[in-house]
């Protein structure tokens, strides 16, 4: 048999096979393809609905002033805006820089007993409830201190935030190559020197990532500052003191009795959204140009 | 300059590019003046938790030279050079036995600073690894920064040296702010060169430095190790006889046996392994007539 009518004989063979495979390969493709629109969708719903719900309510008032006595139609909701603000600053303040160490020790140093203990207990910590967290900072701060304070919503929400900042982090400093630390040690480079200054930089972008997503999650929290932070009608800064946040405001307009309640909270809604939408949008285009870890 | 007769014999080797064109008058000469000892191995092993991967080296590196480590896939020479900077320990459970002096000081020694071995003995890997998130210069200048050099002046003169000393300059020095990560793949290795030895270290580890390289890229590295050889003593591990008879002054030879575990068959002047190998299994090698 010649090369030539043994390569045709091997390609009418399999024809058959090879159609089958094509015909799986374009209806798996299509499924998939399928599964990820509908993935997709719910997002889109909810935009569209907020949008038509949401965009009614929306005025410079409501950005800049404080609620009025309740029912009286007008007035906004600066207090939960400067509120939100506030503690998730403050939580990202506290969580972190702690999440980021944990994270890091964990890559770094975590490939031990110890390291399996601490990502076990960030895990378990990840699933608990966020309104079991509210509980707990109320016992831990609120009960002691006879006070509902912006600090201990701030804590609540930092404890949130701690588990997912800390795992993504992980997750990014195990992805810089060994060749990169291998770079580093090779000149010299200790390896505190070699995680802060050329690790941690290299998984940066990925880090933020994770951060933003962590951030989104506790500004959208009402759960764990109904007993920490309480809630305020009126504008305030202290942090030692009660204070608003838009996911409260939301909780509290959408099932209280006034239509221009139910409205507000629609267009609070969309604000938060449209906030957190926008912070990532300003993140990816920082951080989007520069060099990604690569595997 | 002690070795102007090694120069000269192996840049007409390499100009040409054929394995040994070197005569016996020059392989004399070459063998005769007694050089410094750079790096001397004694019995080194090194391990893998349990698994000996190389045993009983003993090796002097003569300074200001290129020594080339030759053998087939898993004879442990990569192994072998990363004991020479404490790399090797960055292995899991990885250990070292024996001894590796560096200019006369055992680096095994209790009390020595890996860090400070290394930055005496640099390394350049076999894929090009610049750090990602820095420029040009700053890849450079890196190795100063840990070291704590903090003048920006003395930085930026010593970023240029390396530059041009690893023939890197002329091509770069108007994209110094662009990152490492944007010149090709040759320059890439090139800039980790200029990275390493922008430490002034005395010894260049060099790991297969080559093998990620188109033909061209690769010539340039291999004119580069002869020209960096004037300063700085010269490791190289390849898997290309040809590089080795083409860049390097000595050559030894590695083969693993039946155990698996690594040892210097053979290590004599370049000229002398590749015309008169003393050792049937380095004339099976360099014949090809392995296995």
């Amino acid at each position: 048999m010649n090369p030539r009518s043994g390569a045709s004989q091997l390609f009418l063979a399999s024809e058959g096979l090879y159609r089958r495979r094509r015909l799986a390969n374009r209806v798996m493709t299509a499924v998939m393809g399928i599964a990820a629109a509908i993935a997709v969708i719910p997002l889109f719903l909810i935009l569209f609905y907020l949008l038509q719900k949401g965009l009614r309510g929306l005025s410079l008032d409501l950005l800049t002033q404080d609620p009025n006595r309740p029912g009286r139609p007008g007035g906004g909701v600066r207090n939960s805006i400067v509120g939100s603000g506030i503690m998730v600053g403050l939580a990202t303040a506290i969580g972190v820089p702690i999440a980021i160490g944990c994270g890091v020790f964990l890559a770094e140093f975590g490939q031990n007993r110890a390291g399996l203990v601490i990502r076990f207990l960030v895990d378990v910590m990840a699933g608990i409830p966020s309104i079991t967290v509210g509980l707990f900072i109320y016992g831990l701060i609120v009960l002691p201190q006879k006070q509902f304070t912006a600090f201990a919503g701030a804590v609540a929400l930092a404890i949130i935030l701690l588990p997912v900042v800390a795992r993504i982090t992980e997750e990014m400093v195990l992805l810089v190559p060994r060749s990169v630390r291998e770079a580093a040690y090779a000149l010299g480079a200790p390896r505190w020197k070699t995680t802060l200054r050329i690790v941690l930089p290299t998984a940066l972008p990925g880090i933020i990532t994770g951060v933003l997503l962590a951030v989104s999650r506790i500004a959208g929290e009402a759960a764990p500052l109904l007993f920490t932070a309480l809630g305020n009608q009126f504008n305030s800064t202290n942090v030692f003191h009660a204070m608003d946040a838009l996911p409260l405001r939301i909780f509290v307009y959408a099932v209280g009795p006034y239509d221009y309640w139910h409205e507000q909270a629609w267009a609070m809604s969309l604000l938060l959204v449209t906030i957190i939408l926008f912070i990532s949008l300003a993140v990816r285009a920082i951080f989007g140009s520069r060099v990604t870890v690569r595997q | 300059m002690p070795d102007t007769h090694v120069e000269s014999g192996t840049a007409a080797a390499s100009a040409i590019g054929v394995h040994i064109v070197r005569t016996e008058e020059e392989a004399a000469a070459s063998a005769a003046p007694a050089q410094r000892v750079a790096i001397r191995a004694e019995n080194v092993e090194a391990w893998y938790g349990p698994k000996l991967a190389v045993a009983g080296v003993n090796m002097e590196i003569r300074a200001n030279s290129v020594t080339a480590l030759i053998g087939p896939s898993g004879c442990g020479k990569s192994t072998l050079i990363r004991t020479f900077n404490r790399m090797h320990e960055f292995a899991p459970a990885a250990r070292v036995g024996g001894a590796v002096f560096l200019d006369g000081e055992n680096i095994y020694e209790r009390g020595i600073d890996p860090a400070r071995v290394r930055q005496r003995v640099g390394m350049v890997f076999q894929k090009p690894n610049p750090f990602p998130t820095m420029s040009i210069a700053e890849n450079v200048a890196a190795g100063l920064r840990f070291l704590g050099v903090r003048s920006k002046s003395e930085i930026n003169d010593r970023v240029e040296r390396a530059l041009k000393v690893s023939a890197l300059w002329e091509e770069v020095k108007n994209d110094l702010k662009k990152p490492g990560m944007a010149l090709s793949g040759g320059q890439q290795q090139r800039l980790c060169i200029a990275r390493a030895i922008a430490v002034e270290p005395e010894v260049v580890l060099m790991d297969e430095p080559c093998s990620a390289l188109d033909p061209i890229a690769t010539l340039k590295i291999e004119d580069l190790m002869r020209e960096l050889a004037v300063q700085y003593t010269i490791v190289v591990v390849t898997h290309n006889m040809q590089q080795a008879a083409r860049v390097s002054d000595r050559t030894a030879f590695m083969l693993a046996g039946e155990d698996h575990v690594g040892r210097l068959v053979e290590y004599r002047s370049t000229e002398e392994l590749f015309t008169r190998p003393q050792d049937k299994r380095t004339e099976d090698y360099i014949t090809g007539r392995f296995g």
